[in-house]
């Protein structure tokens, strides 16, 4: 039964995606216009045809997708740590992860930018452009690097000042005070390098309005990598849901499985925010979501969760897109808004049952 | 096979800084139950993780004539099985799902389940009469439910060693009895059972009593011995006494 409900959601959500990413395709700062006509009918009006074709392969195809992608990851992270910490609270952004993986960028950033400002980025001292919306490979594995070893580091950080996830309060406290307290640093190395405060700026409102093809690739691969690594732990989770003892009773490698699984959460939280930023509450809410109308194994929440994720990002990239069109709101102002929204429900809903009780 | 399940000698645990065990020493007789009682704080339950080999201490633990610390993890689930204190958060998966885990550590890495794993998670979710919830959540399930569950779980893991820490908790007295069952089940087929609980009468059930207090055994032996019986009296400071009732013992306040 449960399985059946797990498949038909999975495929709606596959058919959603699709759906969301024509929608997106055809929304941009003129509001809502049907590119998807001249692309079909090249014929028809090739001059439309050849317009309509570059702005949806150059811009906003690779946008919308990077968007599924990074909400993709965002969610499959969220599910691995609410699984890992068993705790309905931890998402990426609670654990402080989303704060080291965009110090993480600020530092290399800094490190790189030595002259004059560029769109998203900074001059280096040999005249090439360094951008943290840049489009090269290097710069996009290298930013996802240090957004990694940040997102490590951070959690790593959590962990330690809450001694250990049994305790929830404990554990978002020191989420809180670690994002606090990385967040700043991020401000402090920003100071240090003026030319890249732009840059971070619109970085750290969370955007997919740079997402490039470049980016889509290492979201993509990273993905199938978290995901296939979802797969093999996932059982070692739904043993884990036992509790510790439990757990180790049966023989499982807790302290090698924890190792693997906060790499994992890590890669993908820092794969996304070095693509788009800090985009809040998508890993949180995905797996709550999901959960709310299927109760099933880790196995299919993670991968359920991972595809709730690209959905909910890629509606609200869009909804950002055309809400206050041709101006266009910042996907994670968007996301925080109604993700915040979402966490005092589900505690408000707690306090009766069902949702997040401290 | 051996005649001592689990032999533990100069048990020394801590919790935090507090040191909890004060140099413990038992032999616990293979195909037996064997009951650990004592007043709260004795360190009853600290013990039984210990036995398990999920606290760090100081002394030595063997299972089944093997030092615990040698034997590998997976060997180690394949002959004792655990049964905890409500720790389990696993309130979305199935009933199934839950008891299948115990045959994890029989099953190699990403296996589907086998004939013989369904049919030991069958075996187990009948003895303790969870088999008609196995397409529910545990989420579904009232505590006591809930704890049927947890202990198909621990049978299904089918090891010769079973230590389970107040497992009659949330168990209405039809299922204490139902309960009392499977335990002599098991050992009639010659599995160990070693049980902490605060059920005083219902520990007088088992054939052999660990009393403790303090950090430290203060008797072990027989449920049937006048001499257990005073002893168990004497830890609770004489504010109990053992009756004899339709061939059993009972303990009643005075």
């Amino acid at each position: 039964m449960n399985l059946r409900r797990a498949s038909i959601i999975g495929w709606a959500l596959l058919g959603l995606a699709l759906l969301l990413a024509a929608l997106g395709v055809c929304v941009g700062s003129a509001g809502f216009e049907n590119l998807l006509g001249p692309l079909l009918n090249p014929l028809r009006d090739p001059e439309q045809y050849a317009m309509a074709h570059q702005i949806v392969w150059d811009i906003r195809l690779p946008r919308t997708l990077g968007a599924w992608a990074a909400g993709a990851l965002l969610g499959l992270a969220g599910a691995l740590a609410q699984g890992l910490f068993r705790n309905p609270l931890a998402d990426p952004f609670l654990l402080g992860s989303a704060s080291g993986a965009s110090l993480g960028v600020a530092l290399v950033l800094a490190a790189m930018g030595g002259g004059a400002g560029t769109l998203g980025g900074a001059m280096m001292s040999d005249g090439t452009a360094f951008s943290v919306f840049g489009t090269g490979w290097l710069v996009r594995l290298g930013l996802t690097g240090a957004a990694f070893g940040g997102a490590v580091l951070a959690v790593l950080l959590t962990l330690a000042l809450s001694r250990g996830v049994q305790h929830t309060l404990r554990l978002l406290l020191a989420g809180v005070v670690v994002g606090v307290v990385l967040g700043a640093m991020t401000h402090m190395v920003l100071l240090w390098s003026p030319e890249s405060m732009q840059a971070m700026q619109a970085f750290m409102l969370g955007s997919t309005a740079f997402v490039g093809w470049t980016a889509c690739a290492v979201m993509a691969g990273v993905w199938l990598l978290a995901s296939a690594a979802g797969a093999l732990l996932a059982r070692l989770l739904d043993g884990l849901s036992l509790g510790e003892a439990t757990a180790h009773s049966l023989g499982l490698p807790l302290t090698s499985m924890r190792f693997a699984l906060v790499a994992v959460l890590a890669l993908a939280t820092g794969a996304a925010v070095a693509q788009t930023g800090l985009i809040a509450f998508v890993g949180l809410a995905a797996p709550h979501l999901v959960r709310s109308v299927v109760k099933t194994t880790h196995g299919r929440l993670i991968l359920l969760s991972s595809l709730m994720g690209g959905v909910l990002l890629m509606a609200a990239d869009t909804l950002a897109r055309g809400l206050i069109a041709p101006q266009e709101l910042p996907v994670g102002v968007l996301t925080a808004v109604l993700g915040g929204g979402y966490l005092l429900w589900l505690m408000h809903r707690g306090t009766r049952g069902g949702g997040i009780s401290l | 096979m051996n005649s001592i399940a689990v032999n533990a000698r100069s048990i020394r645990a801590r919790l935090g800084n507090v040191e909890i065990l004060h140099g413990v020493s038992l032999a616990l007789p293979n195909g037996r139950w064997t009951s650990i009682v004592g007043p709260n704080g004795a360190g009853k339950s600290t013990l039984l993780k210990v036995l398990a080999g999920l606290l760090p201490h100081q002394g030595s633990v063997e299972l089944l004539g093997q030092p615990l610390a040698d034997i590998r993890p997976k060997k180690r689930a394949q002959r004792l099985a655990w049964l905890g204190q409500n720790e389990s958060t696993a309130d979305d998966l199935t009933v199934w799902d839950v008891a299948m885990l115990g045959r994890l550590p029989h099953q190699a890495w990403l296996a589907a389940p086998s004939e013989a794993d369904r049919a030991a998670v069958e075996q187990a979710l009948r003895a303790t009469q969870a088999w008609d919830w196995r397409g529910r959540t545990l989420g579904q399930l009232s505590g006591g439910e809930r704890q049927r569950v947890l202990l198909a779980r621990a049978l299904a893991v089918q090891a010769q060693v079973l230590l389970m820490d107040e497992p009659l908790a949330n168990l209405d007295p039809p299922h204490q009895a139902d309960w009392l069952a499977v335990v002599r089940a098991l050992v009639s087929k010659g599995n160990t059972v070693v049980s902490v609980l605060h059920e005083l009468s219902m520990a007088l059930h088992a054939d052999e009593l660990v009393i403790m207090a303090a950090g430290r055994i203060t008797h072990q032996g027989t449920c049937s011995d006048a001499a257990t019986h005073r002893a168990l009296e004497a830890v609770f400071d004489n504010r109990i006494t053992i009756h004899p009732l339709a061939n059993q013992w009972v303990a009643l306040p005075n």
